[in-house]
């Protein structure tokens, strides 16, 4: 088998003169108000356990979403709930499982790295999924093909032998799997410098998978830059897409050991200011909107009774 | 017909009969058919529904909980059971719990066949019966092959409980006959818990077995009977995990297993048969197992380590007359 690889960046300078559409902005919006919520109610300590939020990541499934269909599958990961509201609308039955409140959509068994919704599913060891995939992908490639599963990954998550396992029997098996790495640079504390030789492109090329890396935060020059390799993924040619992107917060909560340039570098590189200032108006009303619908949210179910 | 050929009856019945099935594992393709020929004839009748595989026993199990997750059922054959620690994150972490984890039960029709045991010189890495680190995980089934029960059974009921299975097979079985039980002892149930006993006698002791020691055990009932007129009636339960046993009215009870001392299954047993019947047992369940060790290669010294009809027949009369 034979696969060209692709490798191209994108200048992340600038957004799109168009800029993105009411509800793309709101999905943007409203995934950064909900994250905010959750370190807010953790302060508050009215949430059990721990979580991971994915503030600076948030363009990343939204970007994606119009790229799925229904019938595809959907594998997250511990930082995950960008990828569920981008995929399910549905802060109200993730705040709920969160917190284990009625109308949890696992009934609070699963909580923040546990979910599992039609064909979206999560798990909270690294690389678990893809093996898993692989198998979803099996049966789609005979039962309904077309169809894909689409895996978020981190960079740390290369850590793990699962991953090359899976990388193989995809390239092998010729499976529609795109696998969707969010390389924020850090895995938990340690810099991926410190955890990685070589580099994801490398890895992918190894297994004669197309790999193609983005820094751009720009929704239309991402989905533009994806589009034609996604729909080679639905003929059975697997892709790794890697986004170059930005943790700004916390691993899970306080245990942040970035020095201060750091975590200003993040914030320099973060979608929402840029996005903010390419049209501030409609940016603020739709940001107050998406604010509002979350407080509403969190009122709401920190007022309902156990799930 | 010997149990190996029962086995791969078993899976040719299961994969024709449904069409959902698909079987993984390291060369399990003809003309090889799997390293211990279980899986012969396979491949070459449903081409598109049994994989070869990359020796990657972490990856097909978690294949198996994804064809298993779309809905298809999935065999997967591990060439050496000793190679399941490859595949435990798969099996614990996420096909066991995904049955439970995400709120609504998530069926997980799933089989990981695991030929295991020593007896052949395969050594410390090869010959391992590690049953015992698969107890006790919530919706983990554990089987094991038996003489006893027809395997076309098995599957049957592994698949129907829609969740993830480990099936144990002991190697020294693949050569044994199905069914095989000399007099004057008689095979007497066939179903979950096969019971080999002497018909119309009362025994002295239940000794309760998986199928792999099951002829050890039988070995050791015979001598008991002629040389120490001592009568024991044997259990094999199809299924160990988890435990479901009915005893017969006796005082006395062992558990024999390949498995090396510490945690093991029948520590299991013994407390599930404590907890329902300590009133009636003139002391507690004894244990016996192979030795605290690795297991060697070299003939002589693997026979140190690992259960034998011997220690079956030792430990029995000991514990009876003490």
């Amino acid at each position: 088998m034979s696969v060209s690889i692709w490798e191209r960046s994108h200048a992340s300078g600038q957004v799109s003169a168009v800029g993105p559409s009411d509800d793309d902005l709101t999905q943007l919006l409203t995934i950064r108000a909900f994250e905010r919520k959750l370190l807010d109610l953790f302060e508050r300590g009215m949430l059990n356990g721990t979580t991971h939020t994915c503030l600076g990541q948030e363009y990343v499934p939204v970007a994606l979403e119009p790229l799925l269909r229904p019938a595809d599958h959907v594998f997250s990961n511990h930082r995950g709930h960008g990828h569920y509201l981008a995929r399910h609308r549905d802060p109200e039955g993730l705040l709920a499982e969160i917190m284990g409140r009625r109308g949890a959509v696992c009934g609070g068994v699963g909580g923040s790295q546990h979910i599992r919704r039609d064909r979206y599913l999560s798990t909270g060891v690294q690389g678990e999924s893809l093996p898993v995939a692989c198998g979803v992908t099996l049966h789609l490639k005979r039962a309904e093909p077309g169809a894909l599963a689409c895996v978020y990954i981190g960079d740390g998550t290369f850590g793990e032998g699962g991953v090359y396992e899976a990388l193989n029997l995809a390239a092998l098996w010729q499976l529609p799997l795109l696998v969707v790495v969010e390389n924020n640079g850090i895995a938990q504390s340690t810099p991926t410098a410190r955890n990685m030789a070589g580099t994801i492109a490398g890895r992918a090329a190894a297994f004669g998978i197309a790999h193609l890396r983005t820094d751009s935060v720009d929704l239309d020059a991402i989905r533009t830059l994806l589009a034609p390799a996604v729909a080679a993924v639905r003929q059975g040619r697997p892709l790794v897409a890697e986004f170059a992107t930005h943790r700004l917060g916390p691993h899970s909560k306080g245990d942040d050991t970035r020095g201060a340039e750091e975590i200003a570098a993040a914030h320099a590189a973060d979608w929402y200011p840029r996005y903010a200032a390419a049209d501030p108006e409609r940016f603020a009303r739709l940001d107050a909107a998406a604010r509002a619908r979350i407080d509403a949210v969190a009122a709401d179910v920190t007022g309902r009774e156990p799930a | 017909m010997r149990v190996a050929e029962n086995l791969n009856a078993a899976l040719h019945g299961l994969m024709e009969h449904d069409p959902t099935v698909h079987l993984l594992g390291e060369d399990v393709a003809d003309p090889y058919g799997g390293a211990f020929k279980i899986t012969r004839g396979l491949s070459t009748r449903f081409p598109e529904r049994v994989l070869t595989t990359p020796i990657s026993e972490n990856a097909i199990t978690g294949v198996a909980a994804g064809l298993a997750l779309a809905g298809d059922g999935a065999v997967v054959e591990m060439m050496f059971g000793d190679f399941a620690a490859l595949a435990f994150d798969q099996l614990v972490n996420f096909a066991a719990k995904s049955v439970s984890m995400y709120g609504s039960r998530v069926p997980m029709r799933m089989v990981l066949r695991c030929p295991v045991g020593g007896g052949r010189g395969y050594g410390p890495t090869h010959s391992q019966s590690l049953q015992k680190h698969f107890v006790g995980v919530p919706g983990l089934a554990l089987y094991e092959t038996s003489p006893f029960r027809d395997n076309a059974e098995v599957f049957a009921e592994m698949l129907q409980r829609a969740e993830p299975c480990v099936l144990f097979e002991d190697k020294v079985l693949y050569t044994r006959a199905m069914y095989e039980v000399e007099p004057p002892f008689a095979l007497r149930a066939q179903g979950a818990v096969a019971e080999v006993s002497l018909p119309g006698e009362r025994p002295d002791c239940v000794v309760v077995a998986g199928g792999g020691v099951a002829h050890r055990v039988l070995a050791a009932m015979r001598t008991l009977l002629v040389e120490e007129d001592v009568l024991c009636t044997l259990l094999v339960p199809s299924r160990l995990y988890p435990v479901e046993l009915e005893l017969p009215e006796v005082d006395r009870v062992f558990v024999v297993e390949e498995g090396t001392a510490g945690g093991t299954w029948g520590a299991e047993v013994a407390h599930v048969l404590h907890t329902r019947h300590w009133s009636r047992l003139s002391g507690p369940v004894t244990l016996i197992h192979s030795a605290d060790s690795v297991i060697p290669t070299a003939a002589h010294l693997e026979r140190d380590v690992l259960v034998g009809a011997e220690a079956v027949h030792r430990t029995i009369l000991e514990t009876l007359r003490a």
